[in-house]
């Protein structure tokens, strides 16, 4: 099954992480050294990131730097604008009810 | 032609709540009988060219909804909703899931709060959904796979709220 991208980023760890790496990339050891963290801990976190998409991992020599996937929040960002969308429809719907109940009632 | 009204749309992505914020212009009781009778509801509750059916409606604490959003094409998407608690023309709550046509809830849902107040002849609705998941909010949307189109500067406006 999908790793929920939600569940993702309600950690306040994963956002910091994410955050970070946003402007650049980092490896594990660099990520413990950053958040005071152990290299499990650290290790977790970049599973859960990594399984949504959120993060990729890229080799540099004999280093491993994750970087931010932008395109996956993107994707996410684009979900929440239909959603949006909808309502902004759904809602101007309802507008032209309530005017036409209003209508037929003062008539 | 609504421009004046007030929308808001928020997402709090760590809390994994979405806050909607709608000004209708009409009083309250009537917005409140918008929301709260199958026979209005099913006049706007789905987007268009959707359409809502509801198949029956118990509006009453313990008591539930079940209803379909209807594509153009007859594909049928049911879901329940649940009421939890409902404070007349005030505020009520209520457990939504989705389901299949014999009524077998697919768990987990979302909880949802709708509040009204009415100043100046116009009434404000509050409605705050709390998603388990984001696999939740996809399926949310499953039923709208008809493209909606957008354009590039709503999508980078709303970037810019929810970011």
């Amino acid at each position: 099954m999908k790793k929920d991208i939600f569940q993702a980023i309600s950690d306040p760890t994963r956002r910091a992480i994410l955050t970070l790496i946003a402007i650049q990339a980092l490896t594990p050891n660099a990520m413990a050294e950053k958040f005071d963290m152990t290299r499990q801990a650290v290790s977790k976190h970049i599973k859960v990131l990594q399984e949504c998409e959120l993060i990729r991992p890229e080799q540099s020599g004999r280093e491993i730097y994750y970087h931010f996937n932008a395109k996956k929040m993107q994707e996410f960002d684009h979900w929440l604008a239909q959603f949006r969308q909808n309502w902004e429809v759904q809602f101007n719907q309802l507008d032209k009810l309530l005017s036409t109940i209003k209508e037929q009632t003062t008539k | 032609m609504n421009n004046d009204l007030l929308f808001d749309f928020n997402v709090d992505k760590a809390a994994k709540t979405v806050y909607i914020t709608r000004e209708f212009n009409a009083g309250q009781s009537l917005v409140w009988d918008a929301f709260t009778k199958a026979e209005l509801l099913d006049q706007w509750g789905a987007p268009a060219p959707m359409r809502a059916k509801t198949k029956y409606m118990n509006f009453e604490v313990g008591g539930q909804r079940f209803y379909a959003m209807v594509s153009p094409e007859g594909q049928e998407r049911w879901s329940i909703q649940r009421y939890t608690s409902i404070t007349p023309t005030t505020n009520f709550k209520m457990y939504n899931a989705f389901a299949d046509k014999d009524e077998n809830p697919e768990l987990p849902g979302s909880e949802w709060d709708y509040a009204f107040s009415e100043q100046d002849g116009k009434t404000k609705v509050s409605i705050t959904i709390f998603n388990e998941s984001f696999e939740r909010l996809e399926k949310l949307l499953e039923g709208f796979k008809i493209g909606f189109t957008m354009t590039l500067k709503n999508l980078e406006e709303l970037l810019t709220t929810l970011s």
